[in-house]
């Protein structure tokens, strides 16, 4: 008999196999065709598409991903820890509302609201209207296709994703621990340094994975906001399969931009099993 | 006492959570040097007494001073003071070591002189060799060690310790007692512990405060906390005491008056003064009455007839109810008599209750 139990495992495991293992593994098939103008992708198999990958040009691009993503990441950090900190003061339920308040942007789609950003940081956008009539400034400021834009609809996008897991463990740190560190005379910033720090890394790590990650592939913030050197993983992706067409390219690019993602999530793994070791975080003593 | 110095002092001070008094002119003196304990049932606000002397509470009104000086406003972090937290509160990513160094390491305290008085620390609580133990590694005896360790490392002028033994089982406890006690000899350090547990209280402490809803009930010694309780409430919860309700008949001379209890008349020492008429409160403790095998009143005592309803064997001591008559119920409880193996008790078997004239406490009834 069918039990419910089971029908539900089997309809999960359907779809996963569906929307994820066959997507996957049909780029990663590509990845290893030769790429052809007519049919895309044909016989033989080859390695050439990864070899590509580390032509001297798209190490460029890799690093000025790597860069503008890092700075996002650690702008989110910035932001997001002393955000989580508050909000973690705060009651349960008031945190809860705050935080439905946080995300309440999020239920509009990201394309549209990078849009509404190329609106605020335009030459005459609400940032620069403002400045000048004020008279702060006299001309305008040159913000939209720089950097600075895709690093700001970077952050934008991905603030809460910095900020949840931030808070899941700010959550988890007893007020016991920082009255203890008190009581041992450390002073507010060795109290940051010595006691949040260390016991919030495991969200640190958590929050700049999944900032971090993500930015590398969004190439529409690059595309709406990034002047021509702004590019992102993602654009070049994006490029190979929709501009130059050559999809076992494209397709190798994602492979190996799954395996940097992979490696970075084992590492997350890896130094959260030694802070728990250390600590013994989740063990009966808290 | 006289000869003792104060060092430190609740003047008047009150504290509100939400518009709910916790204390109200709230006033105690901590003597230089003495074990101090907070007895109170939970809820009462011994704790919040604690977290205000180390600062992680602040006061509404009122002064706390340490040494004289007013610490209102200073930071738990500059306060002569240390916690044992009730939880023990140990850093769970540093070791024991570690954990133990912290405070002097945030202090600043030169490295050779850190890594001696660790391991001194270490010493003192008996855990040398316990040093690169993380915390999860440790049973609950250790961790307590480890937060005292912690604590006293610091030389503070005041230790404070929240209930700090009340997650340790019976026999660790005791032994923890012992040497919580010997411990605050040999250190010399006041130690300011709060408990509900009256037991610890009585055997630890140099002073006792009895608290009930935020009030202070009884300051004293052990003895004088368990022999004459101010109330019925630190009577009822200090150990068991059996209550008779009496009514003064006469005065007999300077401390020792008549009382009528339930038509016996009884003479008892009392160091209140006595109208005729007041009603009373005369409490005896289990251990302080005497039982003995009779079928009929004696002549020309007074005392109880009794039936036994309940016993029960404890080791050292055989406990019984007994039935006074009248919904009066009372406990004993009596060492066995070496010279009498068959010491014992049936059920429903008829008995005469006394107890030696002066072992009585008597209060007001008013005194509540």
């Amino acid at each position: 008999m069918l039990s419910f139990r089971r029908l539900v495992i089997i309809l999960t495991l359907s779809w996963m196999a569906i929307m994820v293992v066959v997507p996957h593994f049909l780029v990663l098939l590509t990845s290893f065709f030769t790429p052809d103008s007519q049919h895309l992708a044909v016989w033989p198999l080859t390695l050439d598409g990864y070899s590509k990958v580390f032509q001297a040009i798209y190490i460029d691009v890799f690093l000025s991903s790597l860069w503008l993503s890092a700075i996002a990441t650690l702008i989110c950090l910035l932001l997001g820890f002393p955000f989580a900190f508050i909000l973690s003061k705060f009651s349960p339920t008031t945190r809860n509302i705050l935080l439905v308040v946080m995300m309440l942007p999020f239920w509009t789609n990201s394309l549209i609201r990078t849009y509404a950003i190329k609106i605020i940081l335009g030459k005459k956008g609400l940032i620069n209207t403002g400045l000048l009539g004020a008279g702060i400034i006299d001309e305008p400021l040159n913000m939209l296709y720089t950097d600075f834009a895709v690093i700001f609809g970077l952050v934008y996008i991905l603030l809460p994703f910095m900020v949840l897991p931030l808070i899941s463990s700010f959550e988890k740190l007893s007020s016991e621990l920082i009255e203890a560190a008190k009581d041992l005379r450390a002073s507010a910033w060795q109290r940051l340094r010595y006691i949040y720090i260390p016991l919030t890394s495991p969200g640190i790590v958590a929050g700049c994975l999944i900032v971090f990650l993500p930015a590398m592939g969004m190439f529409y913030v690059a595309d709406i906001l990034g002047g021509a050197t702004s590019l992102l993983l993602g654009n070049v992706i994006k490029n190979q399969f929709l501009v130059v067409r050559d999809w076992p390219f494209g397709s190798a690019f994602s492979v190996s931009l799954i395996i940097i993602m992979g490696l970075m999530l084992l590492l997350y793994y890896k130094a959260n099993r030694y802070v728990q070791r250390q600590g013994g975080l989740d063990d009966e003593s808290l | 006492m006289s000869d003792k110095s104060v060092l430190l002092a609740f003047n008047n001070v009150s504290k509100r959570f939400d518009s709910s008094d916790i204390l109200v002119d709230f006033n105690l003196d901590i003597y230089d040097g003495e074990f101090f304990t907070i007895l109170g049932p939970s809820g009462c606000g011994k704790t919040t007494v604690l977290r205000l002397i180390a600062g992680f509470e602040r006061t509404n009104d009122g002064v706390i001073t340490i040494d004289g000086k007013a610490v209102n406003d200073i930071p738990a972090e500059q306060r002569p003071v240390n916690t044992v937290f009730q939880s023990y509160a140990l850093f769970p990513h540093m070791n024991v070591e570690q954990n133990i160094a912290f405070g002097l390491k945030m202090t600043g305290v030169p490295k050779a002189e850190i890594q001696q008085r660790v391991t001194e620390a270490l010493e003192l609580v008996k855990l040398s060799g316990f040093e690169k133990r993380s915390p999860s590694q440790l049973s609950g005896g250790q961790k307590q060690r480890v937060a005292i360790a912690r604590a006293v490392v610091m030389r503070p002028r005041l230790l404070l310790l929240d209930e700090s033994l009340s997650a340790l089982d019976h026999k660790l406890r005791q032994q923890m007692q012992m040497e919580l006690k010997q411990m605050q000899r040999r250190l010399g350090i006041t130690f300011v512990y709060v408990t509900h547990d009256q037991e610890e209280a009585l055997s630890m402490s140099d002073r006792i405060l009895v608290m009930n809803n935020g009030q202070a009930q009884q300051i004293g010694t052990p003895r004088e906390i368990y022999e004459q309780p101010s109330n019925l409430f630190i009577a009822r919860f200090i150990g068991e005491i059996n209550v008779f309700d009496g009514t003064v008949i006469e005065k007999v001379n300077e401390f020792s008056y008549l009382v009528d209890i339930g038509g016996v008349s009884k003479k008892v020492r009392c160091d209140q003064r006595l109208q005729e008429n007041d009603p009373v409160h005369v409490m005896v403790r289990p251990e302080d009455l005497r039982i003995e095998y009779l079928e009929d009143k004696p002549q020309g005592r007074s005392g109880f007839m009794g039936i036994v309803v309940e016993r029960s064997y404890t080791g050292q001591t055989l406990d019984s109810l007994i039935d006074l008559g009248e919904g009066r119920m009372i406990q004993s409880s009596e060492f066995f008599n070496e010279d009498d193996p068959d010491f014992d008790y049936s059920i429903r078997q008829k008995v005469w209750v006394d107890w030696v004239e002066g072992w009585e406490h008597v209060i007001k009834k008013s005194a509540i």
